[in-house]
């Protein structure tokens, strides 16, 4: 039987402080029982000696320095896992939360996982289809990427999100085994909702599993969860051979907690009040997406972060644009127009895109259309500029054509129904259709060969 | 007897032990029962510091530190090439081995492979006098490279016994040393080395010689000399890992060492199986033949990641010592600058600026200086050339590393955000970029591309600096109202802009070009706009020159000229004669 300890020597906010430990490690998990019977989970985030400094998963009400019996469990943060998780909801710790009784695990794992040898790992080049022209064109996604979405408050994400996951599920290769592993960080409750129904809706909750930590739960839980959820999704990925899609919202929350922490442990900080090792932390989740040799499994990432104040410099997307390859950013001035899904193309990027296209993927035309799409799409900005100060009246006959190409693309090709799934076929043809608004010598990023073909 | 001592407290990657049990600064120490590579970095009468370079999860207050009684130091020996290290010199293929996917805690093995046996040639008889650095042995390490086993820089004597020629591992020794004061040591193939200590030189050389590198943009407008240093600052998205790829596969050095410092895992995953299929062009070798990989990637412990950069530069010096040129592709310097803040916020040291420590400019000078185009102990020429990535916050170049850097490199690549949005590449930003090499390296342009090499070079760019003056006044009052001399200026900026600074990574021709072509495309260029002033002088309007679609064309000379085919540049100077023609003949 282990020791318990009696009383703690400090209670601050999620954090207490305990001494006499003998034997305790760093990132062990600890148990406490509270006034006799409540039992609560924390972790060891710092150890001198025999004086370990403790997070507290739950809040720390009730508890007083002397009605706190602390037990060491002897193991870092663990879960057990099987492929039963399918299909069911858990808390931000992996505890069930769905009334359906506790799972049996066929194995249990530490949370904090280890990093992936990099020659273990199989480079991503499979796209996956999502039917989204601004995705499947411009920023295509990759099995075993990491793609984030930055966004804001009041902007579509969640429908982005949720689209993605049905439409991407519900492709051509469906025959292969495909799950979805939801990980809510101090979201709404209406957030996690609508997701439970359109998963619900879409015929697809038996291949998800769920792991909610609420706006209104335990901030510490929140630093815990996307790891709990990382956890199960590389177990069914790389053991259970499944192509697993990790939804992660919202990033922005899971920031925020590991500064309310670090700041009550007195760590000084870095970038706006955030730890300095903000970046060690945020890659440790992205950088388990990926495919590993040897198995036929992927995970592949799509973090959801709302920018503070639409701000792209701000430490949090900054650091994940960084580390993510890639991400699909959401504009407000598109959204206010009306247009679904409102991406701004021009800062989305996908750093895998170019091996996963092409001839042998998609089509021979697509790295140049996209190329060319860019391209002119940036240049609309300037003719757009350019009207602002002399009137659309007194624009050369080129812009003109540029600010039509301009309107056309955001309607036509960033636009599209929601629910609306179109091919990668569908996609290049509407983007040749309105490369035509433009003459022919505008189209400089296209190979003549390919340009012959397609424009006429 | 090795020092010992016992673990106090733990705090993420750092490791406490109370008072002083007698390690020396520096020192690698072996912290726990699992062995984890650590070392000191802080020492008090009351209490010694320690950096562990694994996980510390799992690590007990009361635990075993035991120190080596040697600084960090790195393997020196064939094997190095073609390999893929952590930050701290452990083969992840090896590790993998033991291992599986993913990295364990406390892993051992060793740095090179012990056992694999090399054909090895001896260059010494016995009663040679030797130095440090004489070469003793040659060992064709791949197919590209010959390893040369040399002295090691602290030893010299007479030799007084060599074993013949044939198969040895890197622990067998070649080679018995007599020193002058009559100890005799025996020399094997392996060299350890410090890695926070320059590897010494007899002299350093000006630089005085360009790292050609088949990116134009980089070889014309801003070229940077063998053993120069440059940095390639950009906001994420911009191209600094694509740029950095391009420099590794097609630059000129005989060696190059890729370090991945805390950057994706599968980046890294591409050079390998990119570099692994890739030929050089001018060898026939697989490029990966003399490249060495080190991946300490952003998931990997961050005390690893601060090593890296210095487990990288020390591989580096090794081979010039050699006598070879080499290139480190450090990506990205950023965030070993973080690693150091991290480590820093955890040994609470009062912060600087944002956060860094103060000695953030130190420790990047000492890195950057380390650089250089040498005369090696033995004698022979050698040069390390730095290219070192920076990802500064929120893409903005005033942050501390970025400035920082600015004050000891030579030059400056800086990518610009709207030229990626544009899918401009490389988004080299021509009028913020910069090179302090052009008047060291214009007497080596002059005698190996051409006497008018710097002069195309200095037109090009004066013709970029008037288009973006030229900019300011289309922006208010749009380009139609300009005279026609200034619409060409613009028209000739979009032909270099598209046609010459614009290149495709991906395509078979474009992505490699030789400095006779870039030249050849610059006096093109400036050729038609010199024809063109002449019909403009002449009141020919440029509606009536943008007809003819001349400039499509030569903006099309990129993908339309092979890199073997420099004989049609006289087919262009011939079409813009007849164009210059045509157009006199029918409104003349």
């Amino acid at each position: 039987m282990a020791i318990e300890y009696l009383g703690l020597s400090e209670i601050n906010g999620p954090l207490i402080a305990v001494e006499g430990v003998q034997d305790g490690f760093y990132e062990e998990m600890v148990e406490f029982t509270v006034g006799g019977n409540k039992k609560k989970l924390g972790r060891i985030v710092e150890i001198n000696e025999d004086k370990a400094v403790i997070q507290v998963f739950e809040s720390t009400d009730e508890m007083s320095l002397n009605n706190t019996h602390t037990r060491l469990t002897g193991h870092p943060m663990e879960i057990g896992l099987s492929e039963e998780i399918l299909g069911r909801t858990f808390n931000g710790l992996g505890e069930p939360i769905d009334g359906l009784g506790k799972i049996t695990p066929e194995c249990m794992r530490d949370v904090n996982g280890l990093p992936l040898n990099p020659c273990m790992r199989e480079y991503p080049r499979n796209y996956i289809r999502t039917g989204i022209s601004a995705i499947d064109g411009l920023t295509t996604l990759i099995r075993g990427q990491k793609l984030p979405i930055f966004s804001g408050n009041g902007l579509p994400h969640d429908q982005l999100a949720a689209q993605i996951v049905e439409q991407a599920s519900l492709g051509e290769d469906s025959g292969e085994e495909f799950a979805v592993v939801f990980a809510a960080m101090g979201v709404k409750y209406d957030v996690a909702e609508f997701f439970r129904r359109t998963f619900e809706e879409s015929g697809a909750s038996s291949h998800v599993t769920m792991f909610l930590n609420l706006s209104n739960d335990p901030v510490v839980e929140r630093l815990i969860t996307p790891k709990v959820a990382l956890t199960a999704a590389e177990y069914l990925a790389f053991e259970k051979n499944m192509h697993i899609l990790v939804i992660l919202t919202d990033m922005t929350s899971f920031a925020e907690a590991m500064r309310e922490v670090s700041s009550l442990k007195g760590e000084i900080p870095s970038r706006k009040g955030y730890p300095g090792y903000l970046y060690s932390e945020l890659a440790a989740l992205y950088e388990r997406a990926g495919i590993v040799k040897g198995s036929r499994g992927s995970v592949t990432q799509i973090p959801i972060l709302t920018m503070p104040n639409d701000d792209i410099t701000h430490p949090i997307p900054d650091l994940t644009g960084y580390i993510t390859e890639g991400q699909i950013v959401l504009e407000r001035s598109l959204h206010q127009k009306n247009i679904y899904p409102p991406i701004n193309v021009l800062p989305s990027l996908s750093r895998l895109m170019k091996d996963g296209i092409g001839a042998q993927f998609t089509r021979e035309d697509h790295q140049d259309v996209a190329n060319q799409l860019f391209s002119s799409y940036a240049r609309v900005g300037e003719a757009r500029d350019l009207t602002s100060v002399i009137g659309e009246y007194e624009l050369s006959e080129v812009d003109k054509k540029y600010l039509k190409f301009g309107t056309a693309f955001e309607q036509e090709f960033v636009g599209q129904a929601p629910g609306e799934n179109r091919t990668i076929e569908e996609t290049l043809d509407i983007g040749w259709r309105l490369l035509h608004i433009l003459p022919r010598e505008e189209l400089d990023r296209i190979d003549t060969k390919i340009l012959d073909k397609y424009y006429q | 007897m090795n020092v010992t001592g016992n673990i106090y407290g733990i705090n993420g990657p750092i490791v406490t032990i109370l008072g002083n049990p007698g390690f020396k600064m520096a020192e690698m120490v072996y912290v726990g029962k699992n062995r984890l590579v650590g070392e000191v970095i802080g020492l008090r009468k009351d209490r010694t510091v320690i950096q562990v370079f694994e996980e510390t999860t799992g690590l007990k207050p009361g635990e075993l530190v035991e120190g080596e009684g040697k600084a960090l130091s790195v393997t020196l020996a064939p094997g190095i090439l073609t390999n893929i290290f952590d930050g701290i010199e452990r083969p992840l293929k090896a590790v993998a081995e033991v291992g599986g996917a993913f990295i364990p805690k406390g892993v051992n093995v060793d740095s090179l492979d012990q056992e694999r046996l090399w054909d090895t040639t001896l260059c010494v008889a016995e009663g040679d006098r030797v130095y440090p650095g004489t070469v003793i042995a040659k060992v064709p390490e791949t197919q590209a490279i010959t390893h040369k086993v040399m002295v090691p820089p602290d030893l010299h004597g007479v030799v007084t016994r060599v074993v013949p020629d044939g198969k040895y591992t890197i622990q067998d020794t070649l080679v018995v040393l007599k020193e002058d004061d009559g100890r005799e040591i025996p020399l094997t193939m392996t060299q350890q080395w410090p890695i926070r200590i320059p590897r010494p030189v007899n002299k350093r050389f000006p630089a005085d010689r360009p790292l050609v590198t088949g990116q134009r943009i980089l070889d014309t407008l801003f070229p940077i000399a063998k053993g120069g240093t440059a940095a390639l600052p950009g906001g994420f998205g911009t191209g600094k890992t694509m740029t950095q790829h391009q420099l590794a596969k097609w630059c000129d050095a005989d060696i190059i060492i890729y370090i991945g410092c805390g950057e994706r895992g599968n980046e890294m995953t591409n050079v390998l199986e990119e570099f692994s299929e890739l030929v050089d062009p001018k060898s026939g070798n697989l490029l990966m033949d003399r490249t060495a990989l080190i991946a300490n990637t952003s998931n990997m412990p961050v005390a690893a990641r601060e090593a890296s950069i210095y487990t990288g530069i020390t591989l580096a010096e090794y081979y010039r010592d050699m006598g070879y040129h080499v290139a480190i592709m450090a990506d990205s310097t950023s965030r070993w600058a973080e690693a150091l803040r991290e480590l820093s916020g955890r040994l609470e040291e009062m912060p600087a600026e944002e956060g860094f420590p103060a000695y953030l400019a130190s420790r990047l000078s000492a890195f950057y200086e380390r650089a250089g185009y040498v005369e090696n102990l033995n004698g022979s020429d050698g040069s390390v050339t730095i290219i070192g990535a920076v990802s500064p916050q929120g893409g903005d170049f005033s942050e501390p590393v970025t400035q920082n850097t600015k004050r000891f490199v030579r030059c400056f690549l800086a990518l610009d955000k709207s030229l990626a949005y544009a899918r401009h590449y490389p988004a080299i930003n021509w009028l913020t970029s910069y090179t302090e090499y052009l008047n060291d390296l214009a007497p080596w342009y002059n005698s190996h591309v051409g006497p008018n090499f710097v002069y195309c070079r200095n037109q090009l760019l004066n013709l970029l600096t008037t288009e973006s003056h030229l900019n300011e006044i289309v922006k208010l009052i749009g380009s139609d109202v300009l005279p026609d001399d200034q619409k060409l200026v613009l028209e000739i900026a979009r032909v270099i802009r598209l046609g010459f600074l614009q290149q495709n990574a991906f395509h078979p021709e474009d992505t490699f070009v030789p400095m006779e072509k870039q030249l050849k495309m610059m006096e093109t260029i400036l050729y038609l706009y010199n024809k063109c002033k002449a019909l403009i002088e002449m009141n020919m309007p440029m509606a009536l020159l943008r007809e003819q679609g001349i400039f499509e064309k030569i903006i099309a000379i990129k993908y339309e000229v092979g890199n073997k085919e420099l004989y049609k540049f006289d087919q262009y100077r011939d079409m813009i004669d007849e164009f210059h023609r045509k157009i006199m003949e029918t409104n003349a």
